[in-house]
């Protein structure tokens, strides 16, 4: 499977990530070829196959809800790059 | 003899018989973490006054009879992956650097409320993506072994600062190999538990289907140690069994007589095996014959096609788990005028080549009209391995196998070549697409004098057996040696 460059910025504008153009031209030659490689199961037929999204089936369950308390609002913005009063501030959205 | 040469079991056993203060122990570590740390690079960050705190109230409660931890006093190191309160935090990557976060992980603060001293955080490729270190956003730790060369990964620097006794035991994580593999290459034993034995909360997150905590250390009998602490539900996190977990050491040193040991051919057939892990490994399948185990050859016949089912199973999960870097609530963030832009920016600077390569990769493969050829079908080809294991437990009790494919690789050797490093992992990824518990101790060396490793891989929530086939070999064949460094 030969990726063109057109579906790299695709993929790359879904993923949040502004690639450079030189690291276009590596990641198409470079996802293009590990594509290839995942060719291989195409050998298999799964058409009769459940799939497998975890494969440990006895874990899980789920708590009860029950409110806890959380972080506090200092604790949680600690790391916070830019806010407003008790809340992250992000660019401006809507012009 | 310094303290750091005791083994963790070794340490605490001193501590108990008041042989030795915890004070002490963390200042032997500090010191040795001074004196060659510089050279093998295994910690990104050292927390002297953290660890020597935490020692200093170890030697308060034991001197005061208070209740003690069954390690308590025995400092250690983690993975830079782990949350740590008040500690920064990176995963190895730009993205989250100067990032301090105000929770412990459970597994940590199970460490903490046992009483370990926690000496810092060691180096890892970014987000736990890689098998050499190369791929840190800092700098690539060496192997203790011969410093031209990788100590493997992801978690690296755990490993290279247990072979090289700047640490007592520490704390990776493996979601492809990533503690097996460089525990063989560092000539340590590490285990990675069944998927749901040891929490994952607050452990940065890389493919939660197949991401597992589990512990370095010497020998088998520290790493039971310490899988005796870890083990066990934690409410934070639902996939975590509720299964009680028994005390692995209780059971360690049972003999291995009659135990059913299975030889998959595909593992030992491989091309490109390196003949002297070849030759070592055969010599250990001999020494559990000798030993009174039985081997049994068998056949997981899917095995070649793991490699390409987890290179599309882990990016995918990746691409949706990392998608939370996006400069609004923690690390890095690029100033631009709109949003998406300072998004794209972000990530663009704060990711590494490979980080981003899995990200493009992963989102690939659940995107629209691919999702069904790539991700659906290799979560297909995910059953029919484990499928594979599901047989072959009728049959055997363990899975024996080389650990990688050969012995430590020079540093730079294969980072431009992202397929030739996936290669590594060809032993180890089947065991997380199956959620089972795998172990990696030394079972000899090349004659380059690297270390050698042997994998052991058991049922679902079967960690007791690893360890005592692991443990039988050990006792047998002791392969725990301290790394040359130039010193005496």
């Amino acid at each position: 499977m030969k990726l063109s460059r057109e579906q790299v910025r695709h993929v790359a504008t879904l993923a949040h990530l502004a690639l450079t153009e030189e690291e276009e031209v590596k990641v198409q030659q470079q996802l293009s070829a590990i594509l290839e490689a995942m060719e291989t199961l195409r050998e298999l037929d799964t058409a009769e196959v459940e799939p497998t999204s975890h494969a440990v089936s006895d874990v899980g369950g789920w708590r009860d809800d029950v409110a806890k308390p959380s972080l506090p609002p200092e604790k949680a913005l600690q790391n916070a790059p830019a806010r407003v009063g008790t809340s992250f501030a992000v660019p401006r959205i809507l012009e | 003899m310094e303290l750091t040469d005791l083994t963790l079991l070794e340490l605490s056993r001193k501590l108990a018989a008041r042989e030795a203060s915890s004070v002490e122990a963390v200042r032997g570590s500090l010191a040795r973490i001074e004196r060659l740390d510089a050279r093998v690079k295994a910690f990104l960050l050292v927390d002297e006054v953290g660890a020597l705190a935490a020692a200093n109230a170890s030697d308060a409660r034991r001197k005061a009879g208070a209740p003690l931890g069954p390690l308590d006093g025995v400092p250690v190191a983690l993975k830079d992956l782990f949350c740590t309160a008040g500690l920064a935090t990176t995963a190895g990557s730009r993205i989250l650097e100067g990032f301090v976060p105000p929770f412990d992980a459970t597994a940590v603060r199970l460490l903490r409320e046992a009483g370990l001293p926690i000496l810092g955080k060691t180096n890892m490729d970014e987000f736990a993506m890689g098998s050499s270190t190369e791929n840190s956003g800092f700098f690539p730790s060496r192997n203790p072994w011969d410093l031209s060369r990788s100590p493997g990964g992801s978690s690296g620097g755990s490993a290279a600062a247990v072979a090289a006794r700047m640490a007592f035991g520490a704390l990776g994580t493996d979601t492809g190999g990533s503690i097996r593999q460089p525990a063989a290459l560092t000539g340590t034993v590490g285990l990675k538990p069944t998927y749901g034995r040891v929490s994952r909360y607050g452990v940065v997150a890389f493919a939660s289907s197949l991401d597992q905590v589990g512990p370095f250390a010497r020998t088998v009998s520290d790493v039971a140690a310490l899988l005796r602490i870890l083990a066990g539900h934690d409410p934070c996190d639902s996939t975590s069994s509720t299964r009680p977990a028994p005390d692995y050491l209780a059971s360690v040193e049972q003999d291995v007589k009659g135990l059913r040991l299975g030889m998959p051919r595909e593992y030992f057939e491989l091309e490109g095996l390196d003949a002297e892990v070849r030759a070592a490994v055969d010599g250990a399948c001999r020494a559990f014959e000798t030993l009174g185990a039985k081997l049994v050859p068998l056949s997981l016949p899917h095995t070649k096609y793991a490699l390409a089912t987890y290179y599309l199973v882990a990016p995918a999960e990746a691409s949706s788990n990392l998608a939370r870097y996006d400069g609004v609530r923690y690390g890095l963030r690029v100033p631009a005028r709109g949003l998406r832009e300072m998004y794209a920016q972000t990530r663009d600077r704060g990711f590494g080549p490979e980080v981003k390569r899995r990200i493009l990769l992963g989102t690939y493969a659940l995107s629209a009209g691919y999702y069904d050829a790539y991700y659906l079908k290799a979560q297909k080809v995910r059953t029919l391995i484990r499928r594979d294991f599901d047989a072959a437990w009728d049959k055997v009790d363990v899975i024996v196998s080389p650990t990688s494919p050969a012995p430590a690789f020079r540093l730079g050797e294969k980072v431009d070549d992202p397929l030739a490093m996936y290669a590594n992992d060809v032993f180890t990824l089947p065991c997380n697409l199956a959620g089972l518990p795998g172990m990696s101790l030394p079972c000899g060396f090349a004659r380059s004098g690297l270390p050698i490793g042997l994998q052991i891989l058991g049922k679902h929530f079967d960690e007791a057996t690893v360890l005592r086939v692991g443990r039988a070999f050990e006792r047998a064949h002791d392969f725990v040696r301290a790394p040359p460094l130039g010193e005496a």
